[in-house]
């Protein structure tokens, strides 16, 4: 029965109040112990218990806390940056879309793929405060609010493009269900209509479930800060929250109903984005995996975003035993599981196109690969299904260095993404006398750039004035907050310790 | 503690330390026959509304009628103005082309059932509701930090003054306080 490795049989502790069985030392016990528990979401260090007041004084003190001189310094150069999309707006309003590098055949280059790029990169926000809700996912309480938030602000970034690529923006109520001068309604059948629906529910649902969620948290700031005015304002939006069981009882449901819509929402907008281009007849647009390949481009974008913005908030605010390293490991895994499917619906596309043996199809495709473009397929391939493969490395999803590398390669791979498959298909198609090809100018380059810069500005103000994380659910995944609570080490009155010693005296 | 004047009270408060004093004090103060009581704490409790006696939330009902609102205004939206106001021939497709008509349909559903949600989960909690006699309990903002709260109100046909409170203190409440209106 002895062992003489230090390997100890990790079975019985599954339950950690089982009896040592015979033959393992107390030390074995231990490590067996230690490392059958899963890491605690609420404090790295093992050991650290951290209290429900330590989870208020740590988010509402970023709130709380004079302003830090690196927040205005920061902010200057995002408020700037932002003033790159707006310059870049207004000479496009004033000139016309001229100014952009459109032309026959590229009537679609910089802006959809803009357009494209930021709204997958708000998916992932919803699929962390959907999707993981409902499947019970614990550990996106430390995650969720920012994600949410950052979902919001990709949607603003995105929505720029194609309001002001219509050209004639004074006309751009033609796209709300109105009958024009002539009495003519837009067409409900056109995929480009159905975006319009698409997105706007989509940014309405997403401010509504950001809000429901923020609710709670704006009473504790209420309860809270010292300002008049800061007691006014949030007192204001926390709506009189008492923290009532009879209202968390109707919150509850309306958050679980939020969930529950918000998870076919999130798959219908890129399905319905994807439907822009795969109901059309433009070789390399024309494919029915468009839909489920959007949606897998969009949450591993967006992960990448979460990551590249969670990382410096919570080394700056010492966050991390609220977003512990579990969580950015957790994060990396989903990476790498929708990293390897966008991988596998490259795949399918450049075998199907072969095997479809369609000549256009595979002129388009064959295009891609070794066409002018060919520069944007590779970076498009090796960012995105390559780089990602690293996290199969148990260590390097520990490593920040290597993921902070990884998450932006990936960022960078899902424009080239979208780029590539708008540009290449439609700048050479059936006939050769119509091809051409795409030069961005500086507006486009500067108004993309500038969207970074909204992006960003918009996330200071919010972890300046909002609780960055989600206080009232992180402190309900805690695991005091079960009503069946036995603190360890307490004694267990109708448990297993009765059991146990009927079982030693027979 | 002396009994304040009855008609200027709005209950009696009690505070716990913990969720599992609050769950099974709670159980006690639903099996005493309270109506006008409630629970308060920093977060959601998991099994509370068994503990509470609560009846599942009527928000899914609201929700429910919201989806259907939605999803017949796609389908109305869609037909009178491509059927009846305005006939025309787009891709060779008919007139009345459901499936094509189907994603408006499906988000306009999302759309109000959201709606709905939000704003029938705020009306069945009557929020916006920024005066309420709780805080005006001093420890009562502590309700959104760490601390536990029952309050049992004068309305209910069972309060009785310092027996309420005697009995929220053999419960192990603590800072057992009257809550004025």
């Amino acid at each position: 029965m002895a062992k003489s490795s230090n390997k100890v049989d990790l079975y019985p502790y599954w339950d950690q109040s089982a009896p040592r069985p015979a033959g393992i030392t107390e030390a074995q016990e231990k490590v067996a112990k230690a490392a059958i528990l899963r890491p605690q979401l609420i404090g790295n260090a093992p050991g650290v218990k951290r209290s429900y007041n330590w989870i208020t004084e740590r988010v509402c003190g970023i709130i709380e806390a004079p302003t830090p001189l690196w927040w205005f310094i920061a902010l200057a150069i995002t408020a700037t940056t932002t003033l790159l999309t707006i310059g870049g707006v207004l000479y496009l309003i004033a000139t016309g879309v001229g100014v952009w590098g459109l032309n026959h055949p590229v009537g679609w280059a910089w802006d959809i793929t803009n357009f494209v790029f930021w709204i997958g990169i708000g998916h992932a926000g919803t699929l962390i405060s959907a999707i993981l809700f409902l499947t019970r996912q614990k550990w996106r309480t430390s995650v969720n609010r920012s994600a949410e938030a950052m979902t919001l602000f990709a949607v603003c970034c995105a929505g720029i493009f194609p309001a002001v690529h219509v050209g004639r923006i004074w006309m751009v109520w033609f796209l709300a269900p109105l009958p024009n001068a002539n009495g003519i309604w837009p067409n409900f059948r056109s995929p480009l209509l159905w975006d319009v629906f698409a997105v706007s529910t989509y940014f309405t649902v997403s401010v509504l479930f950001w809000y429901v969620g923020l609710i709670p948290d704006l009473a504790t700031l209420r309860d809270r800060v010292k300002s008049r005015w800061a007691k006014w304002l949030y007192g204001t939006f926390a709506l009189g929250w008492t923290g009532s069981n009879k209202h968390w009882s109707n919150y509850e449901m309306a958050y679980m109903i939020l969930a529950g819509i918000s998870t076919p929402l999130v798959l219908s907008v890129h399905s319905v984005v994807s439907f822009d281009f795969a109901t059309s007849v433009v070789p390399g647009w024309h494919t029915t995996i468009f839909p489920p390949y959007f949606v897998a481009g969009a949450i591993f974008g967006g992960f990448a975003m979460v990551l590249t913005i969670l990382m410096p908030a919570r080394l700056i605010y010492g966050l991390e035993d609220l977003v512990t390293d579990r969580h950015i490991d957790l994060m990396c895994k989903i990476i790498l599981l929708t990293g390897s499917i966008v991988g596998y619906a490259y795949l399918i596309e450049l075998f199907i196109a072969w095997y479809g043996a369609n000549p256009n199809e595979r002129f388009a495709f064959w295009n891609r690969v070794t066409g002018p473009y060919w520069w944007a397929f590779w970076c498009m391939m090796s960012f995105n299904v390559i780089a990602p493969q690293l996290f199969w490395v148990d260590s390097w999803r520990r490593n920040w260095i290597v993921i902070y590398i990884v998450i932006n390669i990936v960022n960078a791979g899902m424009w080239f993404e979208r780029f590539v498959i708008i540009v290449t298909s439609v700048h050479r198609d059936y006939l050769p006398g119509a091809w051409g090809m795409f030069h961005p100018t500086v507006t486009d380059i500067l108004t993309f750039v500038g969207t970074f810069g909204l992006f960003l500005t918009l996330f200071l103000l919010f972890v300046r004035f909002l609780p960055m994380i989600a206080i009232a659910e992180v402190k309900a995944i805690a695991p005091e907050s079960d009503p069946h609570y036995h603190p360890p080490g307490g004694h267990d009155h109708h448990g297993d310790a009765t059991k146990t010693s009927t079982h030693a005296k027979a | 503690m002396s009994t304040p004047d009855i008609a200027k009270i709005y209950g009696i408060g009690a505070e716990f330390k913990s969720v599992v004093e609050l769950y099974e004090a709670a159980e006690k103060v639903r099996d005493r026959g309270f109506q006008f009581w409630d629970v308060y704490s920093p977060f959601p409790i998991h099994g509370m509304d068994q503990a509470q006696g609560l009846k599942r939330s009527w928000v899914s009902a609201l929700s429910l009628i919201g989806g259907f609102t939605g999803f017949t205004t796609g389908l109305l939206l869609e037909t009178i103005t491509s059927v009846f106001v305005y006939p025309m021939i787009v891709n060779g497709k008919p007139f009345f082309s459901l499936p094509a008509f189907f994603p408006v349909m499906f988000e306009l559903t999302i759309l109000f059932t959201a709606f709905a949600t939000v704003f029938g989960m705020l009306a069945i909690n009557m929020l916006p509701k920024w005066y309420n006699p709780v805080f005006n309990w001093d420890r009562f903002s502590k309700v959104t930090d760490d601390s536990f709260f029952i309050v049992i109100e004068t309305l209910d046909p069972r309060f009785d003054g310092p027996n309420t409170a005697a009995f929220l203190n053999s419960l192990g409440g603590t800072n057992i306080t009257y809550i004025s209106k």
